[in-house]
């Protein structure tokens, strides 16, 4: 099964043929298509300047297309207007944003905050250290044998004492899809701010803020076919208002005097100093591509490949797949997995000689690889650019596995 | 083929046999010595005794090039002057960083010798590397 898709993606082409390169490690980060790399070297080649300062031609080109971004990001999560989107470097720097600058301006001694143990180091750090510095109590949500979230946990830590509920709409480590909409809900019942950590969702999955009713939602660029250094803080303008600001400095001022300074409104109130204007035209040129293939797309050829690979995983003699192992419509192309008797470093250096790129690792979520019993775990991950080919060259390295290191098969 | 070479019978044999994988009964040292990127982790015990290394031992879990360098260097160190096993040490992290030219100074490494394709392994030096860096916190002082 070839795909229509691939083609458009220079790194996935070399080496085919000879020795072609089986990319599974898209959780960590997707690549890009030749659009999105076209549309940077532009921006270098033909009009780089520094935004919101030059008065002249290319200056205000790049002025253009930076703020031009910021529509075409409002507009694809379906945010009420513009300034509430917040350019930032990635998914952590916008959560670190909101713990510091909401965090520290809101939460009081004995306020709490909720998380699931499943969180990335990213969208759990930043509250531990928030909760040791204020005296907040950080509180964790468990999670069942298939890696959901339990109703009756839910209803007992969720008080009127919880202030922050922060979660992952998709974990990096087991797949799951969390029913985010229900959980907003039953945290707005009892007044908490949500934010939704869409790192991992939004390059399969549509966002749409309003619906959804997201007080927060961030993600990266680089792992929604865009590059690496631009990340997007999405927030509710009355929330940003009273917020005061994260880092000073240039770009993000009205008047500074020797002692005191006034503040640009949003969303340059968060953006100080020199943005990264060519990762926001990447990552506009990222989102217009997601939008031609379309979701539904995406979702239909990643749902068939998640399928194949769990079929194909389950039938390699110890093996173990961790959370969900059926294919449903609550988890996602994020599979981990251990081989008996196999450190998984061993599994990805095996699998990396045969052109096979998956991660291994505790997957920056060490507290749930804790809780599920393990040290670390391979994992996959898949994009809709990804075949069956691609799966099958892994099921076939995966097989050699414990017979290189003399264990049987 | 350079992956094969390193999984070959000799690594094998030392990753899954426990001759070296023990605790040392009458140890004047003990180390420990983790590798954050695997979590692999070794506990290296050492008997000396007027300058010499009369027996060693380890305990440890993780990645099988870890514990299988581990268990090499073990089997190559017993025996040896405090001052003979830092040499060796040196000739190994030598080895692993691609420093050394002259590969008649790597004959010393014996069965340590396999794993000399990691020097291509950027990713998997620090497993390589555990258990003489543990060592090497011992016989410095
Ligand atoms: C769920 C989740 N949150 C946060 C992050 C952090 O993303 P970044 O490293 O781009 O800041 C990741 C990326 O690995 C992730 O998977
Ligand atoms: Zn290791």
């Amino acid at each position: 099964m070839s795909n229509q898709y691939r083609n458009d993606f220079p790194l996935l082409r070399q080496g085919e043929g000879t020795e072609p390169l089986i990319y599974l490690d898209n959780a960590a980060t997707s690549q890009k298509p030749e659009s999105v790399l076209r549309v940077m070297e532009e921006y270098y080649r033909k009009y780089n300047a520094n935004p919101h300062r030059g008065l002249y031609e290319i200056s205000v080109k790049a002025t253009e297309q930076y703020e031009q971004a910021r529509r075409v990001t409002a507009e694809f999560i379906n945010a009420k207007e513009e300034a509430e989107i917040i350019f930032t470097r990635n998914t952590t720097e916008s959560l670190n944003l909101i713990a510091y600058s909401y965090g520290r301006s809101n939460l009081k001694e004995g306020d709490e905050i909720l998380i699931p143990i499943s969180e990335h180091h990213s969208n759990l750090l930043p509250w531990q250290q928030l909760a040791k510095e204020k005296g907040v109590i950080l509180k964790y949500l468990y999670l069942d044998q298939k890696g959901a979230l339990k109703e009756e946990e839910l209803k007992e830590k969720l008080t009127k004492k919880t202030r922050i509920l922060a979660l992952a709409y998709v974990s990096n480590v087991l797949g799951t899809i969390y029913p985010v909409k229900d959980i907003i809900q039953k945290a707005h019942q009892v007044g908490a701010v949500v934010v939704l950590d869409c790192a991992q969702s939004i390059p399969h999955l549509p966002l749409d803020v309003q619906e959804l009713e997201a007080d927060f939602a961030v993600f990266s660029g680089h792992k929604m076919l865009g590059p690496m250094g631009i990340g997007v803080l999405y927030g509710k303008r009355e929330l940003l208002e009273q917020m005061p600001p994260f880092l000073t400095g240039g770009e993000m001022i009205d008047y500074v005097g020797e002692q005191e300074a006034s503040f640009a409104p949003l969303p340059q109130k968060f953006e100080a100093g020199t943005p990264n204007v060519g990762g926001a035209i990447g990552l506009m040129e990222a989102i217009n591509y997601i939008k031609q293939v379309g979701y539904g797309q995406i979702a239909a050829l990643e749902e068939e490949l998640t399928a194949y690979a769990l079929e194909g995983l389950k039938e390699i003699p110890h093996l173990t797949i961790y959370g969900e192992k059926a294919f449903t419509k609550n988890r996602c192309g994020v599979i981990s997995f251990n081989l008996e008797g196999v450190h998984p470093h061993d599994t990805a250096s095996i699998l990396d000689a045969d052109g096979v790129c998956i991660r291994a690792g505790h997957h920056c979520a060490q507290p749930l690889m804790r809780y599920l019993g393990l040290a670390a775990s391979c994992r996959l991950s898949l994009y809709f650019y990804n075949t069956q080919e691609d799966i099958d060259a892994l099921i076939t390295s995966l097989k050699k596995v414990r017979r290189l290191l003399g264990l049987g098969n | 083929m350079g992956i094969e070479t390193i999984y070959s019978e000799i690594l094998m044999e030392h990753a899954n046999s426990s001759h070296n994988k023990h605790h040392l009964a009458e140890a004047s040292h003990t180390q420990r010595g983790v590798n954050p990127s695997c979590g692999d982790e070794i506990e290296l015990e050492l008997r000396i005794r007027e300058g010499r290394i009369e027996d060693a031992a380890f305990i440890g879990s993780g990645c099988a090039i870890s514990q299988a360098s581990a268990s090499i260097m073990i089997d190559l160190i017993k025996g040896k002057t405090v001052e003979e096993a830092r040499k060796l040490a040196d000739t190994f992290t030598g080895m692993i960083k691609n420093e050394i030219k002259d590969e008649k100074e790597l004959d010393q490494l014996e069965d340590a010798l396999a794993l000399k394709d990691i020097s291509h392994m950027p990713a998997r030096v620090k497993c390589a590397v555990l258990g003489w860096h543990t060592l090497e916190k011992v016989v410095q002082d």
